[in-house]
Order: C-alpha cells, then structure tokens, then sequence
C-alpha cells in the first residue's frame, strides 16, 4: 500500500520533473559544458576542451570584478532598503483603515509593471534636461541646475538602486504582511493589557513572529537581486559603472560570441548565487521550524 | 484589589448596538459573572474594562478612578484569553515574566514572583517548554500564572475554560474558585456555561441584547428570575412555559389544554405565560385532578438522573427532570404533570414576572 501510494505519488511529479530537466537541468547542464571549451556562438559545434582556462579568464577580468562589485552594493543596499520599507508599509497596512483593500491593490502598481517601461519610465524622469526629478528640485530650490543622474559614474548605481527599491518594495510588503497576518490578535492584547509598551510589543512579539516570513521575502530579493540584468541594462546600457555579473556574462556570451567564456561567466554567477542563498538559508534557519 | 463601576457605557459597531446604556457597580474583591446568550455583548462589555474595546459612550471606573481614556496598558487590569493568547516563540517562564522584564522589575524580584506563581499553578516543571509543548490545560495554567505575576487589582476572565474538555474545565473551575479565595482580587468573568456562572460567582449578570437583564446571587436569579428571559437562561434544562390567559371576572388562568384555576395575584397584572422547572413536575397518572394531560414521548437516563419529555399539544413539549427512577411508560402513554404551588412562575405579556400572592387558593385544574 505504502509503495503503491509512493509510486502514484512519483507518477504525479513526473511530469514537473521532466519539464525541470528540460528548462532548468539541461541549459545548466550544457552551460557548464561549454564553460570548459573554447566554443564560439557563431559555429558552436567546433570546439575542443581547454580545462578551467576559461575560468580563469574571467577571474582575471577586472571589468569581472566591476560586476561583481556593483552587483553586491546593489544588493545588499537595495534588499536592505526595501525590506525596512516594506516591513514599514506591511506593518501601516497590518491596521484595519478605511479604504485598505483599495490602497493594498495600489501599492502593487509599481510591482506590476514590467521592469523595462519602469525603468525606461524612470530614465526619462531622471533626464538631466528635460527630467521631471531635475525640475521639480530646481522649482523647490535644492538645485540651480540639473543632475545627470543617469550618466555621472558616481550617481549611476545609486539611481538604480532608487528605481529598483520603488519597484520591488510592494513585493516584500506583501510578503511580509501575509506574515503579520499570521500573528492572533490576542497575542497583542495579552501584550498590551500586561503593560508592554508598543515599541516592545513590536521588538519581541512582532518581528521574532514574523522572521520566518521576513526570512524568505529576503532571499528571494537577495537572489533575486543578484541576478539582476534588465534594469541596468536599460538604465546604463553597458557602462561599467552599473555592470552586474549578468551583464557581464551577456556581453561576453552576445556581445563578444564568446561561448566558452560567457558559459564560464555563467557558471561563476550560478555559483555566487547558489553560495549566498545556502549562506541565508543557514543563518536565518529558514530550513528549521523556528517557533 | 480594586471595585469597579460603570456608568452609561454604550458601545457600538458601525448601526449595531452591542451594549446599551449598562450601569454596574463591582465591589472590591467580588467575583462577578457576565453570562448570556451568544452576541448579548458579555465579551465586549468585559474589554470595555479592560480597556481594549474604547466605549461608544458612558464611562468606567476602576477603583474609583475614572479610567475610559486610560489605554489597556495602564488599567493595571490582568486579562486571560479563551484561546490563551501565550507568546508562541518564548518558554512558560519567559511568557510570564516578560511584562515584568518589560517593566524593568529587578531580576531576583522577577524570579521570586515567577517560582511562586509556579508552585501556586503546580507548572514549575513546565517553565522550559514552548506552549505548543504543553496540553490545553497547562497552557490555560501559564495563562492564568502570566496574569498572576504581575499582580493585578483586577482579573479578567473572557471564557478561559471553553477549549477544555469536560473533566478538565471542572478541575480548572475548582482551581479558579480556589484562587479566588485565596488571593480575594475582584474577579469578573465570562462565559456562555451557565455551570460556571453558577458555581463561582458572587454575584452574576446576566446580559441579553446589550442590556443587563438581571443582576444577583444565583440563588435569587434562580428562585426570583425578574423575566422570562432570566428564568429560561438559567438552569438545565430549562424551564418549561405555556401561554395562559387570565380571566379577571373568576379571577382564573386559563391554559392551552384547557386547564384552569383560580389564584390571586400582586396587583392588575395580566400573566400571559405561565413557567414551571423540570424539576418542579412530577408525573403522575393520567386523569388525576390537579395535573395537566399530556403525551410521553421518550426519557433519557443520565444515571444520576432522568429527563422525560411529554408533550403538552402539537408544538409544546415539557421536560421533567427526576432525581429517582422514573415508572416505566411507553410512548405515546397518556400522563398527567402535577406541581406544587409554590413552584409555579407568571410572567406577563412583557415577560416581566408577576407574584402570585402568598394567600392564594390551592389551585384547582379543571379537566377539558
């Protein structure tokens, strides 16, 4: 019976497994492959191996490092960002108020959005002419003249990181609130009749209850994050100044035809990226049940 | 320890009323029960006292402080919850020491009042464990100690034992009584159990529809019900009723079998039913003067007692409760019901009880 149940059990994942072997397993599969020849996009079936050369390379890239460099300010400045903001919002909306379904419909707005009309919205508002950012600033006097938000080197991450935490916040906002959500009301009120004040309330009863569900809105940002091609794309096209590792990996592969060494740049952000979400997963515990 | 008074308090949900203009009075150290049907407002009138329900109108005082601005945390009130409510991430003794952490008390002052609630509540070996470690009945322990420790002049009970099985809501009803008496706070509790409300109040309330319908000992809420409402509430099963008219020529009651019989009564008043206990009836042979004719139509045998249904007409059965075995009747038997006197409740058209005169005639029931 046992086997019969676990046998029927496997026939009813098999079609999810054949279909993870098809989109995810094999282009790893081959990506890694390739990552230890010397092919080319233009004619990929003639190639013969050259070990980790490839690896190497890429580790021997400066404009490598560049990426990975802005990719880790970008994620680490922008999940931190947003997880305060969305824990801030998710905590507002947690009130009952007039009109809350309304305004948690709204806040998805920017969410919503594919990422390239946000971005490309937002490149136009930033315009260093005729930017709507630039000439509200003059207007209210902070500037006597526009900032070329999108062009100068040292404002070009920042501003990413500005778009990106508008866009992605209603995302941890969500997640967190399906958290919150979670937590009795009465918990709150035995709090409150026994004198805890509120800040209390909220520092031991609220973000301990609601770690798990903050845990997991971060790692998908965090990963999220460090993949992170379009909005840089569209923003800074391939300035290094706001490369990420996928871009890198995209110019080499694309931009350059280089197969075995865009395959070998893959790989090392697969690597990065699978590193820091094992390195998550253990220090928030989120594979243990934690209450 | 502290009295509570409450004046005109009113509260409302958006168009609906849950209380209506309650006015009460709680001496210190009282145990008071708030019983009443499901929606009658009992919860909310008690977290209006708590402070977590902020009042629609009226005031409350709390040991003769006016107290209706005063957030919950401030009311130096203690609450314990149906569900319990215990912090699902901390052990027993930080669940219960944590208002006091909170309060900044000193750490031996902490322990010491932690090791006494413990051995009062017999959960010292539990103070480890995560609640969802613990049985419904030690979390309800835990949540009565975290509402103990800090020392309130106020508890409050919002049907702490209703996730209880039987056995246990017992023995937590003793230990409540006990605690009562031994730590003599004001007490006022909630509950739906009219067991409950029976055993350990001083005095009860009852509520209905957001009004206090009555407010007494039990034993004057059970022998003087001031309506129909108060008499129907309280007791298991409850009382039996049957329209009567009242004839003020032969000064008569007139029932729906027919039946009749002459009395006195306080005043003009018309009674317009007429209330009888399940204990109050006995069954006797059909057609014996002085009894009311009726159907049997089952008896449940609880062991300790007996409860026999016989029905009256078409739509009124009446339950008879007896102590001793019941004489063996088939359905559909013939019976008569016979009462005392004294036994018997009128309540007039407005459900308001109406005396029947202490001098009155023996009743005679005429046959249809």
């Amino acid at each position: 019976m046992q086997n019969r149940e676990t046998r029927i059990a496997w026939y009813f994942l098999l079609p999810l497994l054949v279909a993870l072997a098809a989109v995810a397993l094999w282009p790893l599969g081959r990506n890694i492959y390739f990552s230890f020849t010397n092919a080319f996009l233009d004619n990929p079936t003639d190639y013969s191996f050259v070990g980790l050369e490839n690896f190497a390379t890429v580790i021997e890239d400066p404009v490598f490092w560049g990426a990975v460099k802005n990719t880790m300010i970008f994620t680490l400045v922008s999940v931190t960002l947003e997880t305060l903001l969305g824990l801030a919002v998710a905590l507002l909306l947690h009130r009952a108020f007039a009109g809350r379904g309304l305004v948690r419909a709204a806040i998805l707005v920017p969410w919503a959005m594919p990422m390239v009309v946000s971005a490309k919205i937002w490149e136009w508002m930033f315009n260093d002419q005729f930017g709507l950012i630039n000439k509200a600033l003059i207007w209210l006097g902070f500037l006597d003249k526009g900032i070329a938000w999108t062009a100068d080197p040292s404002l070009i991450l920042g501003t990413i990181i500005f778009i990106d935490v508008w866009v992605t916040t209603p995302f941890m906002v969500l997640l967190i609130l399906a958290g919150l959500q979670l937590i009795p009301e009465e918990i709150y009120e035995a709090a409150e009749v026994s004198g805890v004040p509120a800040w209390k309330r909220l520092w031991s009863i609220t973000l301990p209850l609601a770690a798990p569900a903050i845990g997991v809105a971060v790692l998908f940002r965090t990963l999220d994050a460090l993949r992170m091609f379009d909005l840089s794309y569209v923003i800074a096209a391939n300035s290094e100044n706001a490369m990420t590792m996928s871009i890198y990996a995209r110019d080499q592969l694309i931009g350059f035809q280089d197969l075995g060494v865009g395959s070998a740049a893959s790989t090392w952000v697969f690597l990065i990226v699978g590193l820091v979400a094992i390195l998550i997963v253990s220090v928030l515990r989120l594979d243990r049940n934690t209450t | 320890m502290a009295s509570v008074t409450l004046k005109e308090v009113s509260k409302s949900f958006g168009a609906y009323d849950v209380l209506r203009s309650i006015d009460l009075t709680i001496d210190d150290g009282e145990f008071v029960v708030f019983v009443g049907p499901s929606g009658c407002g009992k919860s909310t009138l008690l977290r209006v006292i708590a402070g977590l329900v902020p009042v629609s109108s009226g005031d409350v005082f709390i040991g003769g402080e006016q107290v209706t601005d005063v957030p919950a945390s401030k009311r130096g009130v203690a609450f314990v919850f149906q569900t319990y409510a215990l912090y699902p991430h901390m052990n027993v003794a930080r669940n219960i020491s944590f208002a006091l952490e909170t309060a900044r008390m000193a750490r031996n002052e902490i322990r010491q009042r932690l090791t006494k609630v413990a051995d009062m509540l017999k959960i010292r070996h539990l103070l480890d464990r995560k609640p969802k470690q613990l049985s419904g009945g030690q979390r309800q322990r835990v949540a009565i100690g975290r509402a103990l420790v800090s020392q309130p002049q106020l508890f409050l009970f919002d049907e702490p034992l209703s996730n209880l099985d039987a056995d246990l809501r017992m023995e937590m009803r003793f230990e409540i009584a006990k605690l009562h008496a031994e730590i003599s706070t004001t007490m006022i509790y909630v509950t739906h159990d009219q067991t409950e409300a029976m055993t350990l109040a001083d005095r009860i309330v009852i509520l209905n529809h957001g009004r206090i319908e009555q407010i007494g000992s039990p034993r004057e809420l059970y022998d003087r019900p001031v309506n129909r409402f108060v008499a129907g509430f309280l007791g298991s099963p409850r009382m039996n009723f049957a329209p009567v008219s009242f004839d003020v020529s032969s000064m008569s009651l007139l029932g729906p079998k027919g039946f009749a019989f002459e009395g006195r009564l306080v005043g003009d008043a018309q009674p317009a039913t007429l209330g009888l206990r399940p204990e109050a009836l006995r069954i006797v042979k059909a057609q014996i003067p002085r009894s009311i004719q009726g159907i049997f139509e089952r008896v449940e045998d609880l062991g300790y007692e007996q409860i026999a249904y016989v029905r009256l007409t078409e739509d009124l059965v009446w339950t008879v409760r007896s102590a001793d075995p019941l004489p063996d009747h088939a359905a559909g038997q013939p019976v008569g019901l016979a009462w005392q006197t004294k036994d018997l409740y009128l309540f007039d058209d407005a459900g308001m009880r109406v005396d029947v005169l202490a001098a009155t005639e023996p009743f005679a029931i005429e046959q249809s």
